[in-house]
């Protein structure tokens, strides 16, 4: 107790003779910026250890040889490039995401509509029912669309047979099983763009509608005219989003056919995970993945400079 | 100063005498009452096997004071694996850790010799399984000791019922449970033409055989024995891509009429498949471990008092088995060597083994085939005997796929799974067989990179 006394006087002493030094600690920490840096700390730590650090490792790892024992520049680039298999990763992975985002969109899009059109103690009901899709984590819904597939005793096959059709070979055959993993990526991504079509159709003047009406616009005129155009910005950046997570999907695709029959499922990053992990080429994974990376960077550019010009505009 | 004239072959003579004796000098333990080990085991998928490996290890470790902890790693979504590649990213996490078939090779760099260990097996029992050498000797150097733990073969795994009654073929009077009883005239009719004439029979019968054709192990483990058997050669020793030759294209004429009578989703199984096809009971045979046997004992018992392990059919060139071994391998970084080497010597004892292979009811398959006569794949029943044919016995060898080729290509081949995408372009794509061995070659060339 006397060692506390002892130490924290002379502190005080030493504080007491340099008071301005102990003023500018206080105004530093009192500046908003100051505040808002250091309460932003901990996640810049965490976007720098895991996203940043990362990534940049990954970039240095495509570089490396098999044995990461040597520099090959951008050997593994160009390995894959000069590979049928990879060209049909690219392939796929494009018509996957593309055909993905358009019907997530589409139908976010018609569904948003409808729950925005009903009467506002029936929406709440609906908003949480379409949204379950989205809320169970994708690995637990891909087995249990896995178990509908399933080769052998698929569950929409015992309905179609029940109902006097042809069995369908959803997983075995390439074409059916790429429709499947798609249809499995729209039902779980669908919702997202409902929630966020909703927030903005909320979001749009009740006015501009009831200007249109009196002027004599249908419900179709309304939709194009103001629906759409003040919906813009918000399906841009939703449609990139998505377009980022779908380009990067790996649990539907792993689960539902790992890649197969013949490689025709195989997604961008099913096939990293093919090379690097299960054949150990951490190198030549690493460089697959980051085949991506320019893909959606030319991607946001577009739609960032569209919603930002469009944002200028109205400004 | 004078200076001594060596030859090269010299050179390469004082070298193999000089490898040839760090195999054979004896293993002498270094263990020292002290430490600890850890290990990162493959996680059993039979209740209570783990229980007996930490029994032998708890063993071991009360006699030597040595602290023994095992951790047990599912290799479900290949979680095994991710662990090894990051302990080999980050070095440093246990001391011990089991690889899955091509992993040793994969890590080599950091993985200890373990010459000593191993050669004092093979002197205390007898030649090695060829596939274990060709996946954990790398460049004349053991990086990994071959366990029974996990280790398979995957045999004809068939309904003896429906094969007598509609192809009158009597699979137990062919293989009994007791080698000595084998009648070589009466194994050798098992060829892949008897077996396709049977196939064809029970697919007629609405029992047909269940042969998977995706791009996981039990589909490229079966397709490689059958090419084997043919002489298909995919790569060579010496880097020479031989895919292009008439015994490819035999066995891709033959898997053309095999595969018609095969239902048609085995192009979507992944290694569940085909157990599920048996254990529904409306197939008649499958090539598997097992494990479908012993869930089918669980779950249908009917099927599985009717179900024969025994050997695949032969071929022109021989008859062949896939096997699939695991392997400890003990990390250089791993700061307890000694005990770990020790350790893995107990591990490997035939007593130990033994136990182990008890535990998984005959599933774990040593590598040593002076092993093969436990008592337990004579005991395990329904029906008596039903698991004494699943260790290769008379005239059955393993075989690896991506063998002969250096093992780096050869995993590659394997996990790309080149041989049955090749027979699924030609039997489910109706490629032409010319077109499907150009993409063979240029996916070879690919493959001969690593």
């Amino acid at each position: 107790m006397a060692d506390t006394v002892h130490t924290w006087v002379p502190s005080l002493q030493t504080a007491g003779a340099r008071p301005s030094t102990r003023r500018g600690l206080g105004k530093f920490l009192r500046q908003r910026s100051t505040i808002a840096f250091l309460m932003c700390l901990p996640l810049i730590v965490i976007i720098f250890s895991l996203v940043i650090y990362p990534a940049f490792y990954s970039i240095y790892l495509s570089m490396l040889n098999k044995a990461q024992t040597r520099f090959v520049g951008l050997g593994n680039f160009s390995f894959l490039l000069s590979r049928d298999v990879f060209w049909m990763v690219v392939w796929q992975s494009a018509i996957f995401a593309l055909s993905a985002v358009f019907f997530k969109a589409v139908i976010g899009l018609i569904t948003a509509h409808l729950i925005n059109n009903l009467p506002a103690k029936g929406q709440r009901k609906w908003r949480g029912m379409l949204l379950v899709p989205w809320v169970i984590p994708l690995a637990l819904s891909s087995l249990g669309w896995w178990w509908l597939f399933d080769p052998t005793h698929s569950a929409f096959n015992w309905i179609l047979k029940s109902l006097g059709f042809n069995e369908i070979a959803w997983l075995s055959d390439p074409y059916w099983a790429r429709f499947s993993v798609i249809l499995v990526n729209v039902w779980y991504g669908a919702p997202f763009f409902l929630i966020m079509y909703l927030a903005a159709l909320k979001s749009v003047p009740e006015q501009l509608y009831e200007a249109a009406a009196i002027d004599g616009a249908n419900a179709w005129q309304k939709f194009i005219h103001i629906t759409l155009p003040m919906m813009r910005n918000i399906i841009a950046i939703t449609v990139l989003f998505s377009l980022i997570v779908t380009f990067a999907n790996f649990d539907i695709v792993q689960i539902m056919t790992a890649g197969g029959p013949r490689n025709m499922t195989h997604v961008f990053a099913t096939y990293s995970f093919l090379l690097g992990i299960r054949s150990g080429d951490l190198p030549l994974g690493a460089a697959t993945s980051l085949f991506m990376f320019p893909i959606l960077a030319i991607a946001a550019i577009f739609i960032l400079r569209g919603v930002r010009k469009r944002g200028r505009d109205i400004a | 100063m004078g200076q001594s004239r060596l030859s090269r072959r010299a050179v390469l003579k004082t070298a193999a005498l000089g490898s040839a004796a760090v195999i054979t000098a004896p293993y002498v333990s270094g263990v020292h009452a002290a430490g600890s080990l850890t290990l990162g085991c493959w996680d059993h998928w039979v209740p209570g096997a783990n229980k007996t490996l930490d029994k032998i290890c708890k063993e071991w470790g009360e006699k030597n004071k040595v602290d023994v902890h095992i951790d047990y790693i599912t290799s479900q979504g290949e979680k095994d694996k991710l662990t090894a590649a990051a302990e080999a990213q980050a070095g440093t996490g246990h001391d011990i850790m089991s690889h899955r078939d091509w992993n040793i090779q994969i890590h080599q760099r950091l993985l200890e010799p373990l010459d000593d260990v191993v050669g004092q097996l093979i002197k205390q029992y007898g030649p090695i399984s060829p596939v274990a050498e060709y996946l954990a000797k790398i460049k004349g150097t053991w990086r990994g000791v071959p366990t029974a733990v996990g280790s398979q073969v995957k045999p004809c795994q068939s309904r003896f019922d429906l094969y007598k009654e509609h192809c009158g073929v009597d699979l137990v009077d062919m293989f009994p449970a007791d080698e000595s009883k084998y009648d070589k005239a009466k194994t050798d009719k098992w060829t892949w033409d008897l077996y396709l004439e049977c196939a064809q029979k029970l697919h007629k019968a609405g029992y047909p055989v269940g042969l998977p054709m995706g791009q996981t192990s039990d589909a490229v483990d079966w397709v490689g024995a059958l090419f084997k058997s043919f002489g298909v050669v995919m790569i060579d020793e010496k880097d020479n891509i031989k895919v292009n030759s008439n015994e490819t294209r035999a066995a891709l004429e033959y898997l053309k009429k095999l595969m018609a009578v095969n239902p048609p989703e085995v192009y979507a199984w992944d290694d569940a498949g085909n157990n599920r096809w048996i254990i529904s009971g409306k197939g008649s045979g499958i090539m598997n471990p097992p494990s479908s046997w012993a869930v089918a004992k669980r779950d249908n018992i009917k099927v599985a008092e009717n179900i024969w392990h025994h050997a695949m059919p032969s071929g022109p060139k021989g008859r062949f088995v896939g096997q699939l071994p695991q392997f400890y391998g003990l990390w250089s970084f791993s700061k307890n060597k000694s005990a770990g080497k020790d350790l893995l010597l107990h591990m490997s004892q035939k007593e130990s083994m033994a136990q182990l292979v008890a535990a998984s009811s005959g599933y774990d398959l040593p590598s040593f085939r002076s092993m093969y006569d436990f008592e337990t794949w004579k005991t395990v029943e329904p029906p008596k005997g039903v698991v004494y044919s699943y260790p290769p016995r008379a005239d059955e060898q393993t075989s690896m796929f991506g063998a002969p080729a250096r093992s780096e290509v050869g995993a590659q081949m394997y996990n790309q799974a080149i041989n049955t995408v090749m027979v699924s372009k030609f039997t489910q794509g109706n490629e032409k067989l010319d077109d499907v061995i150009k993409w063979a070659e240029k996916e070879l060339e690919g493959a001969l990179r690593a």
